[in-house]
């Protein structure tokens, strides 16, 4: 497949790219990529649905957050290096304020009982977040039982016999990858 | 001041580690910021991850406030650097190669076979914070919650978060 083909450079001033990252990293409340691809696809029509949605698999095959990853692969797409510096900046720029101030703030009043009643609540919501998290990415890509024998290994590894997370994404990682390896008839999709 | 090498190496490391999602480096960030460095305490880094939920952007800004913490300002640039320079050239690199290596069976492979693991890295990921997080039956009760009303609609999980606080209040606002 050509290189080109694919790819149909729009031009797009880096600084249009920052300012449009900026904004989404200022107003994205509640996760990021509804917000980009509302602003992305949908208002400034910079991107394809397809495009999209390929950007946001890599994002998500890649480490790193789906918010930045996304972030350097359009930047990158519309603006080159430079749109892939300013849109990542633009992007954490304004949370990173918000988030230094509640540091500033909770150092100083975090104790007091109704902050401690509220965080209370907030910390047991955004556990469910979290579970809400697994079970939509799980919906989508544990196809067999092996799958879910692997997120069981997974979890057993590093909350129960506490192994790092590097040494339990490298071990089942790998272990997982030669499983669904190329030529293995699979059930999935 | 001499904490900014710390720092550095401590969020370098973990970003590297977010496969799936920020939840997935949680457990190390605990060991790391919490046990060897002693930054904040298990409290104070549940407290900052939920209300950084409530920020706009990426979802792991709390790195911010523990590198403010652990350093002044400079730390908190560093923290910043660290937790998403490396990622950020990473994709950058590999993202270019990997549109081009769409033919290529083992990219497919890769995806399916790393699916399983982020998954299992964000619940654990998850199960270590519960920790710090859930303790009774008001707390089980607004996790249940937000995570069935999440399945159910469509709704903003910002908004949710925010609700809690308020049942927060309301709950534990007399007793403590």
């Amino acid at each position: 497949m050509s290189n080109d083909v694919a790819k149909p450079v729009r031009s797009v001033s880096a600084a249009t790219v920052f300012r449009e990252f900026l904004t989404i990293g200022a107003t994205s409340f509640g996760g990021a990529v509804p917000y980009l691809r509302q602003s992305l696809v949908v208002r400034r029509g910079w991107l394809e649905e397809t495009e999209f949605v390929e950007l946001l698999s890599i994002s998500q095959s890649l480490p790193g957050l789906n918010a930045t990853n996304m972030a350097i692969l359009v930047g990158q797409r519309l603006a080159g290096r430079l749109g892939a510096a300013l849109a990542i900046i633009g992007m954490c720029l304004p949370g990173a304020l918000i988030m230094l101030l509640v540091g500033i703030v909770y150092r100083a009043h975090g104790d007091h009982a109704i902050t401690t009643a509220a965080l209370k609540g907030v910390s047991a919501a955004a556990v469910g977040l979290i579970l809400a998290t697994v079970v939509q990415l799980g919906k989508k890509s544990l196809v067999e039982y092996a799958d879910y024998a692997f997120v069981a290994v997974t979890v057993l590894m590093v909350n129960t016999f506490h192994q790092s997370v590097l040494t339990t994404l490298v071990a089942v990682g790998l272990f997982s990858i030669l499983w669904h390896r190329p030529g293995k008839t699979s059930k999935a999709e | 001041m001499s904490e900014i090498p710390a720092i550095l190496r401590v969020f370098g490391y973990l970003s590297l580690l977010t496969v799936g999602g920020g939840m997935a480096a949680f457990p190390e960030m605990k060991t790391l910021t919490v046990e060897t460095h002693k930054w904040l305490s298990f409290d104070q880094l549940v407290h900052l991850y939920s209300v950084g939920q409530l920020a706009p952007g990426p979802n792991m800004m709390l790195i911010v406030p523990i590198g403010d913490w652990a350093g002044g300002w400079l730390g908190a640039v560093a923290a910043l650097v660290a937790f998403f320079g490396p990622t950020a050239i990473l994709t950058y690199v590999v993202g270019r190669w990997w549109q081009k290596l769409e033919d290529w069976p083992w990219r497919r492979s890769i995806q399916r076979g790393l699916a399983p693991v982020s998954i299992g890295l964000l619940l654990a990921g998850c199960f270590s914070m519960a920790k710090g997080a859930i303790f009774g039956l008001e707390t089980a009760a607004i996790a249940a919650g937000v995570l069935l009303i999440l399945l159910q609609a469509k709704v903003n999980p910002a908004l949710l978060v925010l609700s809690a606080a308020v049942i927060g209040v309301l709950t534990f606002g007399g007793s403590s």
